[in-house]
């Protein structure tokens, strides 16, 4: 019998998240801000169909970047976990911190036990009855939770993204301003994003109690040229 | 956090779901007797056409056995945007039915990304209904009724159902439950097949009235304590729950009516 190949603990760490940050860079980022009414998400996405952003809960959305199949497996468990915790006790106790601890145990133990870590970063986005109890986290590949508190980025080149945000973000923006910072900030400056591929929804406290409410293309146009 | 192998993954279907997890409530299964324990049960729901959707409308009583047990329970409910769903039966394991399928309805939208037809909301209610035989067979009947307003077909169109689960697809009106009789009566009479949404809602408010001046388990407005029957309309933008005002104004002039119909000669 021969032995295996031994190999460092932090090399095969260092190895799986190599491979999962090369598959999020791959794809398109997208970012997540405050606004006057509550949270809006703006994403990159070519695809009519294949959604990024989606309803979770009452005042909670999702957001994934990377691999679909990976992230869209956890948005199904994020919408199981939380109409199965509403349905046994009220609607009223289902947050997104919770639901963040999920996917973070979840994506820790997949990173550490299965043979490859899932490829994706996702985002879960809450509103809070006024501006003070809105949250945002930010949940990596291998588990790890941030949580951020007025704008978020994630997916590749997220970082000169959040960079920029840094410097565009102001508070109580309306809506029309914060998708124009989210394109901006998005794109850059350096090339035009079409509206076809923007995917924009939002999270507003004035719209009922389900708050999600995608903008479709044709709401945008009018939000795009407004700012 | 619930994560299912390729062939157990339950998809958008929550009640398998509840299943699969093992939170399936099995107390409605148990045998016992519903007369004995005095469960309260509502009573009188009614559904109608009109040109561009439906109305809906069902009474506030609950009732054990000759006492009222509730005077404002809310047996006409919105099940999603576009449809409703009314109840009559024993009011526990009724309304535990109404908050599954509320449930399921939004799971499924938000699992799919996109609601499921009119139809087969009603053909889920009709499981559900099914689910709930054992208990039926010890008194525990549910018979509901569900309507919305069909986005593929663009109308309006209702059900009913029996405790088997049977589900039969009406033209114009349904009703449920013990002033049934008297409120389907009403609404045959006045019916027409161009109704305006106004003399739709005229016409359920008067049934539920009519209803509950003969039957007894059947709550009629009570101006008293400003408590009036549930009367919704349901249309192309959706469900409206009408304004208790509204309904105070309408139930005025039914009483006016029967005041002069009965004025002494």
């Amino acid at each position: 019998m021969s032995m295996p190949f031994y190999v460092a603990p932090e090399q095969m760490m260092k190895d799986r998240a190599d491979y999962a940050r090369k598959g999020i860079a791959r794809g398109r980022a997208l970012v997540a801000m405050r606004y006057t009414d509550g949270i809006v998400i703006v994403a990159e996405n070519a695809s009519e169909t294949l959604r990024k952003v989606s309803e979770i809960y009452d005042r909670i959305a999702f957001a994934g970047v990377g691999k679909y199949n990976e992230f869209d497996q956890l948005r199904v468990a994020g919408i199981r976990a939380a109409d199965l915790k509403g349905f046994q006790y009220s609607r009223d106790d289902v947050d997104a911190r919770s639901l963040a601890n999920s996917y973070a145990q979840m994506l820790g133990n997949i990173f550490t036990h299965e043979m490859k870590p899932m490829e994706v970063e996702i985002l879960v986005a809450e509103v809070g009855p006024d501006g003070a109890g809105d949250q945002m986290f930010h949940i990596l590949y291998d588990g790890t939770v941030v949580d951020e508190r007025n704008y978020a980025a994630i997916g590749g080149d997220a970082e000169s993204i959040r960079m920029r945000l840094a410097d565009q973000w102001e508070d109580a923006m309306g809506i029309a301003a914060a998708i124009n910072v989210g394109v901006a900030v998005l794109s850059g400056g350096e090339r035009e994003i079409p509206a076809a591929d923007l995917e924009v929804a939002t999270l507003s406290r004035s719209n009922g109690r389900r708050c999600f409410e995608r903008v479709t293309e044709s709401d945008l146009e009018p939000l795009l040229s407004d700012g | 956090m619930p994560f299912f192998a390729p062939g157990e993954d339950p998809g958008a279907n929550f009640p398998d779901l509840l299943r699969r997890i093992g939170l399936e409530s099995t107390a409605l299964n148990a045998a016992y007797d519903a007369v004995a324990l005095g469960v309260p049960h509502a009573t009188t729901c009614v559904a109608l056409r009109y040109d561009n959707g439906v109305v809906m409308a069902g009474d506030r009583r609950a009732t054990a056995g000759n006492l009222i047990s509730h005077r404002t329970m809310e047996k006409v409910v919105q099940a999603d945007r576009h449809s409703g769903v009314a109840i009559a039966g024993s009011a526990g394991p009724a309304m535990e039915m109404v908050r599954l399928f509320q449930l399921q309805l939004e799971h499924y939208e938000k699992v799919e990304g996109s609601s499921l037809s009119l139809e087969g909301k009603a053909n889920q209610l009709s499981a559900m209904v099914r689910g709930n035989l054992p208990a039926a067979m010890q008194g525990m009947v549910v018979v509901p009724i569900f309507a919305g307003y069909d986005l593929i077909r663009a109308t309006g169109r209702l059900w009913d159902f029996d405790a088997t689960g049977g589900r039969y697809e009406e033209r114009d009106h349904v009703a449920t439950g013990s002033g049934s009789l008297q409120a389907s009566t009403v609404i045959k009479v006045g019916y027409r097949g161009d109704l305006s949404r106004d003399e739709a809602v005229d016409l359920a408010a008067r049934s539920i009235w009519e209803a509950a001046d003969t039957d007894s388990a059947t709550g009629g407005p009570d101006a008293l304590r400003g408590i009036y029957p549930v009367v919704a309309a349901i249309d192309a933008d959706g469900w409206t729950r009408l304004d208790d005002s509204d309904l105070a104004d309408r139930y005025g002039r039914i009483v006016r009516e029967v005041n002069d119909r009965s004025e002494p000669r």
